[in-house]
């Protein structure tokens, strides 16, 4: 199971995830695309000295993306635990991971700091906690790039006052088969905020995960920023379980063969691509969520979907695999994690 | 259908990417997807700012007051920053002021940071504050002539400037 979905989360029947990332940078550094080796290396240990002296040492890992392999750092990504272009940043870019996985501080990505906060369930309230109170754990021995006007400066104008980026990942199944998501989609622009959604094939939506997020950083106070992303993604949550009932009710039948279909698929296939079973995946947790299964735990099928991407499938088979060999792998893994899958 | 980007191989990787309710269809061949970022299914920044940032910018260079040519202390030049729409250092924005309450009202609707406020720097400011209002009763006392109370005011000074240079 990925650490960070450790513990229990709110409205986890429809919000996979929160996340917040607060940019960061040091006053007397070039940002991290300008700045030399050795400047990087002196930003690197400036915050592993704060980190040191003002939090306990056991806490957190600490790695440099130069020392880790290509699996590895696709994995680190594909858990979002680091952003890719952290793990791109082979020069000077490295990471503090604490303990439960929830927190991160990336170093010299695009800015000096990046620090990440992830927890399963809806908790903008909680995950800016926990990011604010590690900011200014750092502040303590950090000079902060900071300007009376402008807020918090950063590399990009689009990050700059509280460089706060605050999302929520969401399964929304349901809105997205009625066509009733496009609309949410357009009035969420209105306000300030962003929607991305991934599609798989035949433009059919892959895994319904919908990721929510504010759109501008500067000009209101982070409590704002939270609460009002809070409030719709309450709203959304309320408008999918409606849609779930409605469609439990009137097409009972479907939704089920919907279900069951990739249960028997995923039960059975020998080959499979992650994008293929993201959707299955996506249907049986809908099949979870909605008490048609109620031997699967939805939350280690969120887990899963995370397990059988490229990198973390081949990590896990321990030896580097073709492109064919990796489908056929993730169908087993996919298999026997079903079958030891009992709640 | 073949791949949008090589424009060779059949395309079997279909998406949908929606910003602000704009909808773009994207086919890609397996190879070239692998390429790609927003297949990366990644958590990170929702999309990317470059269309609507170049837009913001050329907007701003129609009604600009910055001087193009300037250079930051660290090596960037304005027209750079135009280019690539990414700072070089902090000292940038005081460097390219003219311009900037103009571009970060254009991206975000404001241009006055509200929220957190490192301490370190709100100890300074309020240092520096209560530094200006003893100052003026200070001079407020000397035009008065009331030197005892303007002798206390300066050892008051004194005492508050000794403690912002420990901050
Ligand atoms: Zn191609
Ligand atoms: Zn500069």
């Amino acid at each position: 199971m990925i650490k960070w979905l450790g513990g229990v989360g709110k409205e986890e029947d429809v919000v996979v995830s929160t996340r917040l990332r607060l940019a960061r940078n040091m006053a007397n550094y070039k940002f991290p695309e300008f700045m030399t080796e050795e400047e990087g290396e002196l930003v690197t240990s400036e915050v592993l000295n704060s980190v040191r002296d003002n939090a306990e040492d056991s806490l957190y890992r600490f790695y440099r993306i130069k020392d880790l392999s290509d699996i590895e750092k696709k994995v680190f990504v594909e858990e979002h635990l680091i952003s890719p272009n952290l793990s791109e940043r082979t020069a000077n870019g490295s990471f503090l991971i604490s303990n439960d996985e929830k927190s991160t501080i990336m170093i010299n990505e695009e800015d000096h700091i990046r620090i990440q906060v992830l927890l399963p369930g809806l908790d903008f309230n909680h995950g800016w906690e926990v990011s604010s109170r590690l900011d200014d754990l750092l502040e303590k021995e950090i000079e902060y790039a900071y300007h009376e006007q402008f807020g918090y400066l950063t590399a990009c104008p689009t990050n700059a006052g509280t460089g706060l980026r605050a999302s929520a990942m969401l399964h929304l199944p349901c809105l997205a088969m009625t066509g009733h998501l496009n609309s949410i989609i357009e009035g969420l622009g209105k306000i300030g905020l962003t929607a991305r959604g991934l599609y798989g094939e035949g433009s059919k939506v892959s895994g319904y995960l919908f990721q929510i997020s504010n759109q501008t950083t500067l000009g209101e106070t982070e409590e704002d920023i939270i609460k009002k992303l809070n409030k719709v993604v309450l709203q959304i949550v309320s408008r999918e379980r409606s849609t779930r009932v409605f469609m439990l009710d009137k097409k009972h039948t479907e939704i089920e063969d919907k279900v069951f279909r990739s249960l028997g698929i995923l039960n059975y296939s020998r080959i499979i691509s992650s994008a293929e079973a993201m959707n299955h995946l996506s249907n049986i947790k809908l099949g979870c969520d909605l008490g048609l299964i109620d031997d699967i735990n939805s939350k280690k099928i969120v887990s899963l979907m995370m397990d059988i991407q490229p990198a973390s499938i081949q990590k896990s088979s321990n030896t580097s695999m073709s492109e064919e060999e990796r489908d056929v792998y993730r169908a087993q893994v996919i298999r026997n994690n079903l079958i030891n899958m009992e709640v | 259908m073949l791949c949008q980007v090589c424009g060779k191989n059949d395309a079997t990787v279909h998406f949908t990417k929606i910003i602000n309710g704009n909808i773009e269809e994207i086919h890609l061949c397996s190879s070239c997807a692998k390429e790609n970022k927003d297949l990366e299914f990644s958590f990170d920044f929702p999309f990317s700012f470059q269309k609507l940032f170049t837009g913001l910018i050329d907007s701003v260079q129609d009604k600009g007051v910055q001087e193009k040519d300037i250079t930051c202390e660290c090596g960037l030049t304005y027209k750079e920053f135009l280019e690539s729409g990414k700072f070089g250092c902090a000292k940038c924005y005081d460097t390219f002021r003219g311009d900037m309450d103009s571009l970060l009202k254009g991206i975000h609707g404001h241009n006055r940071h509200e929220g957190k406020i490192p301490s370190g720097t709100k100890d300074k400011m309020l240092q520096k504050r209560a530094i200006e209002s003893l100052k003026s009763e200070l001079e407020q006392s000397i035009k008065i002539e009331d030197f005892e109370r303007a002798a206390y005011l300066r050892d008051e000074i004194k005492k508050l400037r000794e403690k912002t240079k420990d901050i």
